[in-house]
């Protein structure tokens, strides 16, 4: 993408997470023909990917215990990217089966989010979505991967940029085609955003980014923004 | 509702406690027009005035400025607008006769040795007329500067600004008055003033207007949101590692005082996250 005048580039995918990210926070559970309706309605207004579901044991997420139905009832528009999460082998297969073309991987940049949400280290978590994305790469699908708690943590307090690099330079390298940031807990400002994301771009192009930003502080916009500017 | 005079002076009191240096108090305007701010007088002498600390009052003609005046003010505001048609339905009168009104105001400010803030609205856009373009709000930004306002804050009064349409106006104005006597004025009802805000402060903007809790409300867009919340515009600013001499956890401690008294949620994002530690 060329920049604009401004410094802009002139254009931004979207990747809309409602569905997901979401649903999966709200206390009621959600019909699957509403997630369905959600995702259809979505699917026509122009947006290029809607994350759809998540693979997971309806043990840990009840919310997302429909992937299956979800994933099959939905219309699939040409053009648009249906990615799904997939925290491991088991469900990678599943999500496939269903007929998933893109998947996600979900890491961290702090040990004890990654021990308190999926019960492992990040080590451990990253040996998981390798299995994953090899398997990905023999079937020709993209894998995109997050790394949470960018800009800080709930448990830990402040996160260093190095190792977000350094969680983002694993997952790319082991063929992540994208990283998304996320500002979790929403606690990120414009100058920690900055500082993360050139701490970042020094091992991944800026081209292969992008920022997951919570509004819990009002900031997403200007955090946003700025990373836009970069 | 109109708030009681105690609490309207109870939360005064408690903002001039936070290390904020400018307290917009009331409006010196009839209560005929305006019936909130019709305790005017009460409020202005009934208010701790700590040192240190300006209380800035509106006074839209010369009639308002010398109750102002009587009533212990030592700085006032006069409202103008980027728009015709905005002016006509807020004042009843055209842009050129609002500000021979203020003409009126600031000279008899400069005889009593009082400064006067000028303020623009509609500077991103207009109820009414919708677009605004940025020579109008340069226009009349630097008649309102050079009548002797010594500082002129730029209202997006509906909140339909974004980064873009914010740099665009800032760069035409900052040709006519000088950024160290800019601010901004930045509504939120389409979720933009942040980022607005930080767009301004990369030109050198450094004064910024803000509401605790982010009290006002949209007259123009029923249930939208108005104001900015001073609790969210220091959180980024901490952020940032701007300095602002303001004690967020006081200030939200305000908040929380003024919403009670209402009865009303906050508006303020930082204050909604904070109720859940």
């Amino acid at each position: 993408q060329e920049p604009q005048a401004s410094g802009l580039p002139e254009y931004i995918k979207i990747v809309e997470v409602g569905p997901r990210d979401g649903l999966q926070n709200e206390k009621v559970i959600v019909p699957t023909d509403i997630k369905i309706e959600l995702i259809n309605q979505l699917s026509k207004t122009g947006l290029p990917a809607i994350e759809v579901t998540s693979f997971v044991s309806s043990k840990w997420v009840p919310q997302m215990a429909d992937h299956k139905e979800v994933m099959r009832g939905i219309e699939r528009h040409p053009g648009v990217q249906y990615p799904v999460l997939t925290p491991n082998l088991q469900g990678f297969h599943s999500a496939i089966a269903a007929g998933a073309t893109e998947v996600s991987v979900f890491g961290a940049a702090s040990e004890s989010f990654s021990k308190m949400n999926i019960n492992c280290s990040i080590e451990e978590s990253i040996e998981r979505f390798e299995e994953v994305t090899k398997s990905a790469r023999n079937m020709n699908i993209p894998v995109r991967g997050y790394v949470s708690c960018a800009l800080g943590c709930p448990y830990e307090g402040n996160v260093v940029p190095d190792k977000v690099a350094e969680v983002s330079k694993r997952l790319y390298s082991m063929g992540c085609y994208e990283i998304s940031l996320g500002d979790t807990i929403g606690v990120g400002t414009p100058g920690s955003m900055k500082k993360m994301l050139e701490a970042v771009m020094k091992e991944i192009p800026l081209s292969a980014l992008a920022v997951h930003c919570h509004d819990t502080y009002g900031q997403a916009l200007a955090n946003i923004l700025t990373a836009i500017q970069v | 509702n109109i708030v009681p005079t105690p609490v309207k002076i109870n939360l005064i009191n408690m903002l001039s406690e936070t290390g904020l240096q400018v307290i917009e108090a009331t409006s010196f305007v009839s209560p005929k027009w305006v019936p909130q701010m019709a305790d005017h007088t009460e409020v202005m002498q009934g208010i701790n005035k700590l040192p240190g600390i300006s209380y800035p009052v509106l006074t839209p003609n010369l009639k308002g400025f010398q109750a102002a005046v009587a009533a212990g003010a030592k700085e006032v505001s006069i409202f103008g607008a980027a728009s015709e048609l905005f002016t006509q339905k807020n004042i009843n009168c055209s842009i050129e006769e609002s500000l021979e009104r203020f003409d009126e105001v600031v000279k008899a400010a400069r005889e009593a040795s009082i400064p006067v803030r000028g303020y623009v609205s509609c500077v991103l856009g207009c109820p009414y007329e919708g677009k605004i373009s940025a020579a109008k709000v340069a226009e009349v930004s630097k008649k309102m500067y050079s009548m002797g306002c010594y500082e002129i804050s730029l209202g997006d009064t509906i909140g339909v600004g974004t980064p873009g349409s914010m740099k665009e106006m800032l760069t035409v104005v900052m040709k006519e008055v000088p950024v160290g006597a800019l601010a901004v004025h930045c509504h939120d009802t389409y979720g933009q003033a942040l980022a607005n805000i930080l767009v301004a402060l990369q030109m050198g903007v450094s004064v910024v207007d803000a509401s605790v809790a982010g009290l006002g409300g949209c007259p123009y867009a029923k249930g939208a949101s108005g104001n900015v919340a001073t609790e969210d515009l220091v959180y980024m600013l901490n952020g940032l590692g701007i300095h602002t001499g303001v004690d967020l956890q006081k200030l939200m401690d305000t908040g929380t005082f003024i919403c009670n008294a209402l009865n009303r949620k906050t508006n303020s994002k930082v204050s909604q996250a904070s109720c859940r530690l």
